[in-house]
């Protein structure tokens, strides 16, 4: 099986990839409507705790995060997957990746701007925001340099204009082939200011290809240490179950994996939504998958690893976190998280579904529960169980305004998501182009038709 | 944080707490509380609440968790309430430990408040600018202790804790949270800070048992004691002295001695490093009531 048909002509992606913006299967717009609608349900949550009060969230003493810095977590982590592969198997040089990097890139974007949202409702005093923000101000107070909170907020924002800028830059040629081909009016317009007036000259091709790659190198050390800063928060702390040196290659792990895991979500709905059956295709679908499994596995060994650290540590209060997860309250929730995260993958690793396209749908949406649920057993048990009696408290629940917030946030990554998908291009032609190109050499050369190139 | 802290004074924050700090001159605010007379009266706990305008949040928003006792008398069973027949709160054998900020030397909520609204003020305690706060309860997160209390309505507004004829009972040199910030025990600030205006207008500095906080004050028994550490005809340092406690030690003589000690003193989580500034006595009678 080919990765992509090497005889699809050049004019043939424009138009397939064009016709994305125009008219999309009626199922993109009931996605649209669903997305507003549980949206607008956080929406009324969060105006509601805004004015009451944090309290409505039903936080109390011990329990002083819940839900939002554990979804708050999951959305970084679905950020990284877009990160691993425009910029790690750009460089690599996999081909399989051109036709479905763009809409992972956006993902990343997108899922940033939803973890964003989550610190944001987090806080107490949301109109006091910015004073986590190094601005200068004429008092001369900083922010405190020495949290990993601060360091959190710096490398969102980072990664977060990093991402935006490379999720650009990358388009630009792909913008100028709109604004070529688009009928007047304020798209026309739109893709004219943001296509910066290329042409595509052989120097602006070159100048390109440098930023391009330089971008790239840049976003992946800063893919990496976001996800670590973020696992810094706990591991930097000084609470039973928090306070392990292997939490920022854990988290990092399970970034790529809830992301991955979100590609092959998102890549069924867009094959489906925008008629892309000809450029995303099952042989492509079947290398993420595999890249899914290999991380899956990863992901479980660390976990492993973190579980042996803290029992041989002979911590007693970490311990006893680690035994309340496994037989507490929380313990359908953390097993749970043991069957979505490391026993669900191996459905993966059977030939016959790799390419199955009902299975995967089903297998990525328990995956991504799975990574949802371990990062809330990260957060929520080491609250209820800290180092003495006094501050247990095993019966708090999070209350409807919560668990709206968290359902919501799901609405605006999609909406997000599909309307950047309808307004810019979600395949990359120029790259398609390329690969189709490459296997055209290839098949000339009389190469094996077998294999994909890389 | 100013900028000058930021490029010269760095290096005072990366520094080794608090063998390496600056000797307090002249105060360091410390407290000791014996467990042997304490009876769980909670006197103390409800001084607090008059003293520092803390708001009573009701019954429901207790059973929720979200109550804002910055004193609270914690309740131990010697009797394993586990064991078959065993009751949940049985009538004998309770043990109390009064429990408030331990206004660690080296707090482990200072370091991670992202706004450094929760800082270490030169007399040795920690202290929290409620302006300053933005809620993000880090603090509270880090706190082994568990003593850091968030506003999670508004209490004096939207809950009217205090209705208007109640206003006037609120003390006026304590200022009245609002929704969304962190607050816990201050050591009472506000009668420390009066009595170092008084004593440097008079020249001197403040004598032993001149402050008092309201829990001490309002103790029937005596059980705590509160002053100043560096000052030797103090109270609270002759305590310490003679248990051989000290404030960078992170375990007691006592606990290796063989066959028994005389030495009662121990500090909650020692082992964690804060460096709380709150010694307990251990009980020695036989049982509570």
């Amino acid at each position: 099986m080919k990765d992509i048909r090497e005889d699809i002509a050049w004019a043939k992606i424009n138009q397939d990839v064009l016709k994305s913006l125009e008219n999309p299967r009626k199922l993109y717009w009931v996605i649209v409507f669903c997305a507003m609608a549980v949206f607008s349900v956080g929406l009324g949550c969060e105006i509601y705790q805004y004015n009451v009060g944090m309290g409505v969230a039903n936080l109390n003493n011990p329990q002083v995060w819940g839900l939002y810095i554990a979804t708050f977590i999951f959305w970084i982590g679905m950020s990284h997957s877009g990160t691993l592969l425009s910029a790690i198997l750009h460089l690599m040089h996999a081909d399989w990746r051109k036709p479905i990097y763009r809409f992972a890139e956006a993902m990343t974007t997108f899922s940033l701007m939803t973890a964003g949202l989550f610190v944001m409702v987090h806080i107490g005093r949301l109109w006091q925001f910015y004073y986590s923000l190094p601005y200068p101000n004429e008092r001369g107070i900083w922010p405190n340099f020495q949290s990993p909170l601060l360091w959190d907020a710096m490398a969102i924002f980072t990664y977060l204009s990093s991402s935006v800028l490379f999720l650009y830059v990358g388009m630009i040629p792909d913008l100028a082939i709109v604004r070529d081909n688009i009928h007047a009016g304020w798209r026309k317009k739109l893709y004219s200011a943001l296509s910066l007036g290329w042409e595509g000259t052989d120097r602006q091709w070159r100048n390109f290809r440098v930023t391009y790659l330089t971008i790239a190198c840049f976003l992946i050390p800063l893919a990496v240490s976001v996800h670590s800063i973020v696992a810094g928060d706990f591991a930097m702390s000084q609470q039973p179950g928090w306070h392990v040196t292997s939490f920022p290659p854990y988290f990092v792990a399970g970034a790529l994996y809830s992301g991955c895991a979100a590609i092959i979500t998102l890549f069924i709905i867009l094959r489906y939504v925008f008629r892309f059956e000809e450029y995303m295709t099952l042989p492509i679908l079947k290398k993420t998958v595999r890249l899914t499994f290999a991380i899956a596995m990863v992901w479980t060994y660390l976990n492993a690893v973190e579980f042996a650290s803290v029992w041989y540590s002979h911590d007693q209060a970490s311990k006893d976190v680690l035994i309340q997860k496994a037989t507490g309250p929380y313990a359908p929730f953390w097993w749970g998280m043991i069957f979505c995260g490391s026993v669900v993958p191996f459905m993966l690793s059977i030939k016959r579904f790799q390419t199955n396209i009902p299975v995967l749908f089903a297998v990525s949406l328990l995956l991504n529960l799975g990574m949802w649920l371990e990062r809330w057993m990260i957060v929520a048990p080491t609250f209820s169980h800290g180092y003495y009696p006094w501050t247990w408290d095993h019966n708090q629940w999070p209350s409807m305004v919560q668990w709206g917030m968290v359902f919501a946030s799901f609405g605006w990554f999609t909406l997000l998501f599909m309307i950047f998908c309808k307004v810019f291009p979600s395949v990359s032609m120029y790259e398609v182009k390329e690969m189709v190109y490459h296997r055209k050499l290839h098949a000339a050369k009389g190469g094996n038709n077998s294999q994909g190139a890389h | 944080m100013s900028v000058t802290n930021l490029l010269e004074n760095w290096s005072q924050f990366r520094h080794f707490h608090p063998v390496d700090d600056k000797p307090h001159d002249p105060y360091k605010w410390a407290m000791s509380i014996d467990l042997d007379t304490c009876t769980g009266c909670n006197a103390c706990s409800v001084a607090c609440f008059a003293e520092n305008n803390i708001p009573v949040v009701g019954k429901d928003k207790f059973e929720h968790g979200q109550q804002m006792h910055w004193m609270r008398i914690e309740r131990y069973w010697d009797e394993d309430v586990s064991n078959p027949g065993g009751r949940d709160f049985p009538d004998q054998g309770a043990q109390f430990l009064p429990m408030m900020c331990q206004q660690c030397e080296a707090a482990p909520c200072e370091t991670v408040c992202p706004v450094a609204a929760t800082n270490h003020t030169p007399d040795g305690l920690n202290s929290q600018i409620y302006n300053r706060c933005i809620g993000s309860r880090y603090c509270s997160a880090n706190c082994p202790f568990k003593v850091r209390y968030f506003n999670w309505y508004d209490y004096p507004t939207d809950d009217s804790v205090w209705p208007a004829e109640m206003n006037q009972q609120l003390n006026p040199d304590v200022s009245v949270r609002s929704k969304g910030v962190m607050e816990k025990c201050t050591f009472c600030v506000q009668r420390i800070s009066a009595a170092k205006i008084t004593a440097k207008n008079e020249g001197r500095l403040v004598h032993d048992g001149e402050i008092q906080t309201a829990c001490q004050q309002a103790c029937p028994t005596n059980a705590i004691t509160f002053g100043n550490l560096v000052d030797t005809e103090a109270r609270v340092h002759k305590q310490w002295e003679a248990q051989r406690v000290e404030i960078d030690k992170d375990k007691q003589e006592k606990d290796e001695e063989k066959g028994g000690t005389d030495l009662r003193g121990y500090r909650i989580l020692e082992e964690l490093r804060a460096y709380p500034s709150v010694m307990y006595l251990e009980r020695v009678r036989e049982s509570a009531v």
